[in-house]
């Protein structure tokens, strides 16, 4: 069992520290840096849970190793809103279109959208619709998420 | 769902690969997109020793032309893969294919030599390099060598790579510009496994076919080849065909199972009406 010294940008700050080979981004992110918001939902890449942006790509955390974030840019949904607390404009309407009930999943959503919403050429409603079905949720049976959707994509136009 | 302790190592070029892997003996395994083998790890269905982590191998990414055709870097992202101009004109097969691969956030790690190696019955990669008559290029100490992508699957995640071989390309030959080509699968959910699905490819000139090449996916113990309704396709024009006939015919070699999705005669049945229609379908589509 190997062990190594990693150093990564989170956030907009660099980061160092120890991990074992075996350890996921996901972990490391949670208990080492005490980045919460990537969530353990399926630990095995189907549910969309432990998104994060890995130089700018939209990527599960829970399917990389901590090692491997070695010298990248990590992005998770803490970097959205702003120091005072004022929401990113995708978690505004999130919030307006009651697009989240319990959270557990919301942050995975948010990440695939802010990496969306970076792309150029810029994506369509039916792509996005496309690359949210890599998530998955319990409570809002979606039409809320897919509002949100419709909303960027029109803002877009 | 966590993994069992391994070692980590870096390849930083696909010679370094070939050397580490040598290195490291026979319950080693090699670490591309991760998108496959990491579940596998964290399920602890596999247990190496030591992973080879061949992202930082920047030459064994990318497309280009070669002698057996298109030559896809084995740790070229599927998502880099389904935008490259040279894919989507030279290999619309597997453009198509890889956007049925798990999710847009899967298919920016994934890469297209990985799922090819890892051999998954149900993934849609394997089975497209089967159906095309692909070549998969396999480098360690002692040289490199080609294996047809047909001779390449022995079993569920069972290949014929010897322990120290890695895969660094595929080619996938070029079919003629006038192939059509059809991608359909049946999953209970988008990104799923597929329960069923098909990969076909008619090279079709006035009405005749030429060359036909087919590849099923989650309808046996690897990806399976379809030889016999291949021969029985070629030189015929379409107007002539039975496509009831020919489905009984494409799926009379499949050894479809029996798990908690789907009943063997579910996925039998299945694969013959979807195999029929796409005959239909692209018949009807050159008749127009």
């Amino acid at each position: 069992m190997s062990l190594h010294f990693i150093e990564f940008e989170l956030n907009g700050r660099t980061v160092e520290g120890m991990t074992d080979a075996r350890r996921t981004l996901l972990d490391y992110l949670r208990t080492d840096e005490g980045c919460t918001g990537p969530h353990g939902g399926c630990e095995h890449g189907v549910c969309g849970a432990c998104t994060v942006l890995l130089d700018g790509q939209a990527v599960r955390s829970c399917l990389m190793l901590a090692v491997q974030a070695n010298g990248k840019r990590v992005e998770t949904v803490e970097s959205l809103a702003s120091e005072n607390g004022e929401l990113h404009p995708i978690q505004q309407m999130f919030r307006e279109e009651f697009a989240l009930q319990c959270g557990f999943c919301t942050p995975g959503f948010l990440m695939t959208l802010a990496a969306l919403d970076r792309t150029e050429p810029r994506p369509d409603a039916e792509e996005m619709r496309a690359a949210l079905s890599g998530h998955l949720c319990r409570c809002t049976g979606y039409q809320g998420i897919l509002r949100v959707v419709d909303r960027l994509a029109e803002e877009r136009r | 769902m966590k993994a069992a302790p391994f070692d980590y190592v870096e390849a930083g070029s696909a010679d370094e690969a070939v050397f580490l892997l040598g290195e490291a003996g026979s319950d080693a395994a090699i670490l591309a997109g991760g998108q496959t083998l990491m579940p596998l790890l964290s399920l602890r269905m596999t247990n190496p020793s030591v992973l080879v982590d061949i992202n930082p191998a920047n030459d064994m990414a990318g497309v280009s032309r070669g002698e057996h055709g298109i030559r896809i870097g084995a740790r070229t992202r599927q998502c880099d893969a389904m935008r490259d101009p040279m894919v989507r004109n030279c290999v619309p097969a597997l453009a198509q294919a890889i956007a049925h691969v798990g999710h847009y956030q899967t298919r920016a790690r994934g890469t297209v030599g990985g799922s090819i190696a890892l051999g998954e019955p149900a993934a849609e990669q394997p089975a497209t390099a089967v159906a095309m008559g692909a070549t998969i290029e396999l480098r360690s100490g002692r040289g490199t060598r080609l294996v047809p992508a047909r001779e390449f699957y022995v079993g569920p995640y069972m290949t014929t790579r010897a322990d120290d071989e890695v895969l660094v390309a595929v080619h996938f030959p070029e079919w003629h510009e006038d192939t059509q080509v059809v991608v359909r699968e049946v999953a209970r959910r988008p990104g799923d496994f597929a329960l069923v699905g098909l990969i076909m490819l008619l090279d079709i000139r006035q009405s005749k076919i030429e060359r036909a090449g087919i590849g099923w996916f989650g309808m046996g113990p690897t990806p399976m080849a379809a030889p016999l309704v291949e021969t029985a396709l070629v030189g015929r024009f379409l107007s002539e065909l039975d496509p009831r006939g020919l489905a009984q015919t494409a799926s009379s070699q499949l050894e479809p199972s029996d798990d908690l999705h789907a009943t063997s005669l579910y996925r039998r049945t299945v694969a013959q009406r979807m195999f029929e229609r796409s005959l239909q379908t692209l018949a009807g589509k050159i008749a127009a």
